[in-house]
């Protein structure tokens, strides 16, 4: 049940990384790839609709969290209580970014908007890419179950690590440039005209600093952290998660050259679901993993779960409301799709 | 230690206000959105139409505002409160992860139809999107009261060999008894704020002398489901919640009213303020025997006073729990007879020409945020010094490694931020009334046109 608890998590997560991910890279690429105030509403007319609804599945999977793992919530989010709370501040400065920009037209007010929306998703990027990195490398977690840590210490991944060493730094890199490419990508497929070109010229070049950077960081986990190394060597069925993202690699730039825009897409979205997939694999039963040479203290879905009874309950729920959630998302892409966006010349041209 | 306590507090306290601002606007406006969207359907009249539009307008600014706020929220129970979350996310894990999977993923799916769908989608199709963000929005205060009452009065639970508590079955948790005063409670004065409100924007119509026919609707619409939210606010949700009050948390009762000695035949307090240092009401002005009678059902019936119960049961700030309960109880009081008199003077056919009357809506609008402000602060100091009552203090559910100079940098920045959302929210929402209902809708049709034109080409 535990081990159930663990995979939906696992699969919320990932869904919200591949779909808010694709808004992130949005918005990096926002100011890159636009030049016209028209360039920008059509970009923003293609996360409009959806970016709100995608913000949700991290919301529900701190829910989740809460619910299954409660132990393993307290102790992560009070342990990164600075950079969790400034992760709020940014999805607050996102969300007006995006919602509050067409309430005037003017330059200064767009203008405004147009850069807390690409700073934010930037920011978000980066953030979330260290926390990635951190929950690989491990917590100075106490006897107790809980830690602290600061934004940084002296930058290395020892026992009294800070949020940021050179290792998450990396990882935060990795995370950005994959999510650029994820975002470009989407923009080419749902934008034409200069702007799909501008978009597919910085898939074409984030493509290859992905593959490079994600290369370096895949070589040096083991270094940081061993103990990932258990599960793939007790089920080496696992590599398949890997392979997975090294195929969705090879997709979005085979795709990317041959015009296929949808399947890039789905090149970049199949990277990020088999890297995640693959980190979940590795940290497994873990949720939040101790600091080398404290492993004891580690969190793991036995120790840090809810009642037997409550999950048991949970799953009841959660069935119902994740079929009820699947029936909303298709019914309203299904509202939105092929129509014409209003002021979205570009897709008229198609 | 005790300092980062404060700050939590005052940090959970601030950020929860600041965004039950927007969420009392969004779910009373989704109740009267849903009527106002049947009434376009079938009239089909395009003055209804722009009524609907220019409301939903409105909506949205506060439903963008509600969510970016609310997040935080759904945050700080681990970030503030870890050892809290480690003890009860056994059983409120349930309310809080529900709440995202049926409410949060329902609104946000829809909002995009509505807001996105003007001009591109049937009337009926946007009348469903209102009618499911209705249900939405309601839902997800359903499972945050759930969690609140839970807190307030913990039910369906067992505690484990560990000490944490989980949950003992679902049903008992959703059906837990005092979610249903709670529960109607703060829904109907959800929609006291956005009558009052609406009904406030028309006022200020008619007095201008401009957008006549709009105002005399916002009017008309604002008072009639105001009369009636406000009246159902005060009885039976309000007295339901005061007995419940005083018969599972008497010490709360007791310090909310004022009430420092136990009295057979206690008055009801009007004006006072307390002094804490005698133990006694400076100036009181009281109805005799009429707290025993509302709470009781008897003049005479012996009401229990904070000398029944040892002091560290007492919440730790009795005098602003004190004032937060009579804000509320005079605020209310005060929107049934200027709501009521409205009513009158409709059902009259003067109030349209009553220009003192129409003053009072204008300027009432703000104050129905203050009494749910007031009728919150009541609720939870009330709670003090118990988390979750009678089985966690609060001084017990803070996080162990979040020190103070961590917490007050958090909390004077949410400070600094909710101020430039507040001028931002006020602002926009000025800007929107300023350009009218008419305004919106020809710019809808401006929008058509292009869309019409670009199809062509």
């Amino acid at each position: 049940m535990e081990t159930l608890w663990f995979v939906l998590l696992a699969f919320m997560l990932t869904v919200y990384v591949v779909l808010d991910g694709f808004d992130f890279g949005t918005g990096i690429a926002y100011l890159f790839v636009s030049r016209t105030d028209e360039e920008r509403r059509m970009i923003l007319a293609a996360i409009g609709p959806v970016w709100n609804g995608n913000e949700v599945w991290l919301i529900a999977s701190g829910g989740l969290l809460f619910f299954a793992f409660p132990r393993a919530y307290a102790a992560g989010f009070s342990g990164f209580y600075l950079a969790l709370i400034i992760v709020l501040w940014l999805f607050i400065l996102r969300g007006l970014s995006l919602e509050l920009r067409s309430h005037f037209n003017h330059p200064l007010w767009t203008g405004f908007w147009d850069t807390g929306f690409a700073l934010a998703s930037l920011l978000l990027a980066i953030v979330f890419g260290a926390a990635l990195g951190n929950l690989i490398r491990g917590v100075p977690l106490n006897a107790d179950g809980y830690f602290f840590t600061p934004f940084w210490t002296d930058f290395q991944p020892g026992p009294e690590p800070g949020i940021l060493d050179w290792f998450t730094l990396l990882m935060a890199l990795t995370t950005t440039a994959i999510l650029t490419l994820h975002g470009a990508n989407y923009v080419v497929m749902k934008t034409g005209g200069d702007t799909a070109r501008r978009a597919s010229r910085l898939a074409r070049q984030s493509g290859w600093t992905v593959a490079a950077l994600t290369l370096v960081a895949l070589s040096v986990v083991p270094f940081v952290q061993p103990t990932i190394h258990n599960n793939y060597d007790a089920h080496p069925i696992g590599w398949i998660f890997p392979l997975l993202s090294v195929a969705g690699m090879g997709l979005t730039i085979w795709a990317a050259r041959h015009g296929q825009e949808v399947a890039s897409f789905g090149g970049s979205s199949l990277l990020i679901i088999g890297l995640l997939a693959a980190t979940a694999w590795g940290l497994y039963p873990n949720l939040l993993t101790a600091t080398v040479g404290a492993s004891a203290n580690s969190l793991t879905i036995d120790n840090a779960a809810a009642s037997p009874h409550g999950l048991t309950i949970g799953l009841k729920w959660f069935c119902a409301g994740i079929a009820l959630v699947a029936l909303y998302s298709v019914s309203v892409h299904r509202l939105f799709w092929g129509k014409v966006p209003q002021r979205d010349p570009a897709r008229d041209r198609r | 230690m005790a300092s980062a306590l404060l700050y939590d507090r005052l940090q959970f306290a601030f950020t929860a206000t600041f965004h039950y601002v927007f969420p009392q606007l969004t779910m009373g406006l989704a109740l009267l959105l849903v009527c106002l969207r049947t009434k376009a359907l079938r009239s089909g009249a395009s003055h209804d139409r722009a009524v609907a539009r220019f409301w939903t307008k409105i909506f949205a600014l506060s439903f963008a505002f509600g969510v970016v706020t609310g997040i935080p929220l759904e945050f700080q129970f681990g970030t503030n409160w870890a050892r809290f979350s480690t003890y009860a996310g056994g059983v409120i894990g349930q309310t809080l992860a529900m709440e995202g999977l049926f409410a949060f993923f329902l609104e946000s799916s829809f909002l995009g139809v509505l807001l996105f769908g003007e001009g591109r989608f049937s009337e009926r199709l946007q009348w469903a999107a209102s009618l499911l963000l209705f249900i939405g929005s309601w839902l997800s205060g359903y499972f945050i009261l759930a969690t609140n009452s839970w807190m307030q009065h913990p039910v369906a639970y067992t505690t484990g060999t560990d000490g944490r508590v989980h949950v003992d079955s679902l049903l008992g948790l959703l059906a837990n008894p005092w979610l249903l005063w709670q529960y109607t409670h703060n829904m109907t004065a959800a929609v006291v704020t956005a009558s009052l409100a609406m009904a406030s924007v028309g006022a200020f119509y008619l007095l201008s002398g401009r957008d006549i026919a709009y105002g005399r609707t916002f009017v008309r619409t604002g008072v009639a489901a105001g009369a009636i939210a406000s009246c159902l606010m005060a009885f039976p949700t309000g007295h339901g919640n005061a007995k419940q009050v005083f018969e599972h948390q008497p010490v709360k009762g007791a310090a909310m009213e004022g009430l420092f000695r136990t009295e057979r035949g206690a008055g009801l307090l009007l004006v006072g303020q307390p002094n804490m240092e005698t133990m006694t009401i400076d100036n009181p002005l009281e109805i005799p025997s009429a707290l025993s009678f509302l709470v009781y059902d008897e003049l005479y019936a012996q009401v229990k006073g904070l000398d029944a119960f040892s002091r560290e049961l007492w919440p730790d700030n009795i005098p602003l729990l004190y004032y937060s309960y009579h804000v509320m109880v005079g605020l209310g009081t005060i929107f049934i007879a200027v709501v009521g008199g409205s009513l009158l003077m409709l059902w009259r056919g003067m109030l349209y020409d009553a220009r003192w009357l129409l003053w009072s809506l204008m300027l009432l609008a703000p104050f129905p945020w203050i009494a749910t402000t007031a009728g919150w602060m009541t609720a939870e100091l009330g709670r003090q010094p118990w988390l979750v009552y009678g089985l966690m203090r609060t001084a017990d559910g803070t996080s162990p490694l979040v020190h103070s100079g961590n917490a007050l940098f958090t909390l004077l920045g949410f400070l600094g931020l909710y101020l430039l959302l507040g001028l931002l929210f006020t602002l926009l929402v000025i800007e929107t009334i300023w350009h009218g209902p008419d305004h919106h809708a020809t710019q809808q049709e401006r929008g058509q046109e292009s869309v019409t034109c670009g199809s062509g080409t």
